[in-house]
C-alpha cells in the first residue's frame, strides 16, 4: 500500500518509521503517472519500507522544504534521515538497489 | 528465433509492434527506460487526425496495451549491440531475429557544461511544461532559438517572474507568431547572440556565465535554465552497420536500410518531419516491409 501524505503528516510519517521513501508526483505529469504503478509492484513486495506519496500541487511547505523542481522526484529516508534523492522517471530495477541501500 | 525484434518502445516502436502482433508474428519489443517514448511528456496531443485531445501519457499507455494484449514480448533492457546477420544483444541477452526495426528515438541535446548534469532537477531542465511550475515568480532563462524554445519562453511567462532568451545568434530558427507574442510580453528580455559558457550554484542552480560576440563575459542571477536547443538521435549502435546523415540521423529511404531486413522508424531516422504522426506512420511502414520479408500477407488486406 502507498499511503498519500500531506505537508501536515510528512514529517510523523518519516521520523515514525524506520525506512520511507516517499514519492513527489503531480495529476498533470506523465512520467509521475508512469513510475506510480512501480512505486505500487514495490510497496506489495517490501514490507519493510513505508512508501508514501504526496502531490506536490497541494503541499507548497514540502515542495520548498525539500527543493523541489522537478518531477517525479522520490525522497529516500531512513531512521528519519534523508539519504538519497532520485529526480525523474526511475525503472523498477533502479529503484530496487536504491531501497538496497536503506 | 523471433520474427521481429523492435528496438524502442516510443510510438514509433509500438506501432511496428502493433501490426506486427496482428499479423501473428513472434515479435519482442526492447525497452532501455520507459514506454511511450518523449511522448509521456506532452500535457495534450492536440494534432493527431481523429482525436481531438489526448494527454500523452494516455496516448501512450492506450498503445502500449494494446500491443500487450496481442502477447508481444516486452522486455526492458539497453541494446547494446546489433549485428547485419540480426542479433541483438544486451548485457544479459543474445536475441536472433528474422527482421530488426530500429526505434531508438532522440534525446535532449546538452549544452555540455560543467554541472548540467548535477543540477539537472535542480534548476536546469529540459522540459518547460514538465518543470515550470516549480519556478513560480522566479527568474529563469530558456536557451534557444527554434520553436521548441520560443514556446517554452512564452509558456514560462504565466509562471516566472521574468524570462530570458538566450539565443547564440541573432535570427530565430522559430516561427514569426511566436516571436511576435513574446516581443508583446512585458517580463520577457531577448539576449541574443550570446552563449552560455559556465553555471553558478552549490546546491542548485543560481546563475549563468554568459559570453557575447565581442568576447565579453558577465553574469546573470536565475533559478532555472530551460534547456531548448534541439534533438540528438540516438543511433551510435548502428553506426559500423548502417549509414548516418551529417546530423547523425540513420539514414534511410521509406524506412529501408542498407541491410536487408534491418528498417529504421520514428525520430531516429533521417526525414524532413518528426511528429507523432510520422513516427505511427513510419512503424506501420516497416512492420509491413518486415512482414513482407517474411513472406506473408500485411493485416487489413
Amino acid at each position: 500500500m502507498v499511503n498519500e501524505i500531506s505537508d501536515q503528516n510528512i514529517e510523523s510519517m518519516i521520523h515514525d518509521n524506520d525506512e520511507v521513501v516517499i514519492d513527489c508526483y503531480a495529476e498533470w505529469c506523465g512520467p509521475c503517472r508512469m513510475l506510480s504503478p512501480i512505486i505500487e509492484e514495490l510497496a506489495s513486495e517490501n514490507k519493510r519500507v513505508t512508501f508514501c506519496k504526496i502531490n506536490i500541487d497541494e503541499n507548497e511547505e514540502t515542495v520548498s522544504k525539500y527543493e523541489i523542481m522537478s518531477i517525479p522526484t522520490l525522497l529516500f529516508f531512513s531512521h528519519g534521515k534523508l539519504i538519497n534523492i532520485t529526480i525523474g522517471l526511475k525503472s523498477k530495477e533502479e529503484i530496487k538497489e536504491l531501497l538496497k541501500a536503506l | 528465433m523471433y520474427d521481429a525484434i523492435v528496438i524502442g518502445a516510443g510510438p514509433a516502436g509500438l506501432t511496428s509492434a502493433l501490426y506486427l502482433g496482428r499479423a501473428n508474428k513472434k515479435v519482442l519489443v526492447l525497452e532501455a527506460k520507459n514506454y511511450g517514448g518523449q511522448i509521456i511528456n506532452a500535457y495534450n496531443i492536440e494534432n493527431y487526425p481523429g482525436i481531438k485531445k489526448i494527454n500523452g501519457y494516455d496516448f501512450a499507455t492506450n498503445l502500449y496495451e494494446q500491443v500487450e494484449s496481442l502477447g508481444v514480448d516486452i522486455i526492458y533492457e539497453e541494446v547494446i549491440k546489433i549485428t547485419k546477420d540480426k542479433e541483438v544483444m544486451t548485457r544479459n541477452h543474445t536475441w536472433k531475429s528474422k527482421t530488426i526495426i530500429i526505434a531508438t528515438g532522440t534525446t535532449n541535446r546538452k549544452l555540455n557544461l560543467e554541472g548540467e548534469d548535477r543540477f539537472l532537477g535542480k534548476g536546469i531542465s529540459y522540459c518547460a511544461t514538465c518543470d515550470g511550475a516549480f519556478f513560480k515568480g522566479k527568474e529563469v532563462a530558456v536557451c534557444g532559438g527554434g520553436n521548441t524554445a520560443l514556446e517554452d519562453a512564452l509558456y514560462l511567462t504565466n509562471i516566472a517572474s521574468k524570462v530570458y532568451l538566450i539565443h547564440r545568434r541573432d535570427t530565430f530558427r522559430g516561427e514569426d507568431r511566436y516571436l511576435e507574442e513574446i516581443k508583446d510580453k512585458h517580463n520577457i528580455e531577448i539576449i541574443v547572440n550570446t552563449n552560455i559558457i559556465g553555471l553558478e550554484g552549490e546546491q542548485s542552480l543560481k546563475g549563468l556565465i554568459l559570453k557575447d560576440q565581442s568576447g565579453k563575459t558577465h553574469h546573470l542571477d536565475v533559478q532555472g535554465l530551460f534547456i531548448a536547443i534541439g534533438q540528438d538521435p540516438q543511433s551510435t549502435l548502428f553506426k559500423d552497420i548502417l549509414d548516418m546523415d551529417a546530423n547523425g540521423y540513420v539514414q534511410s529511404a521509406d524506412c529501408l536500410t542498407k541491410v536487408s531486413g534491418i528498417y529504421v522508424a520514428g525520430d531516429v531516422r533521417s526525414k524532413e518531419l518528426r511528429q507523432l504522426t510520422t513516427a505511427i506512420s513510419d512503424g506501420s511502414i516497416c512492420a509491413n516491409m518486415a512482414i513482407k520479408e517474411m513472406g506473408d500477407e500485411v493485416d487489413g488486406k
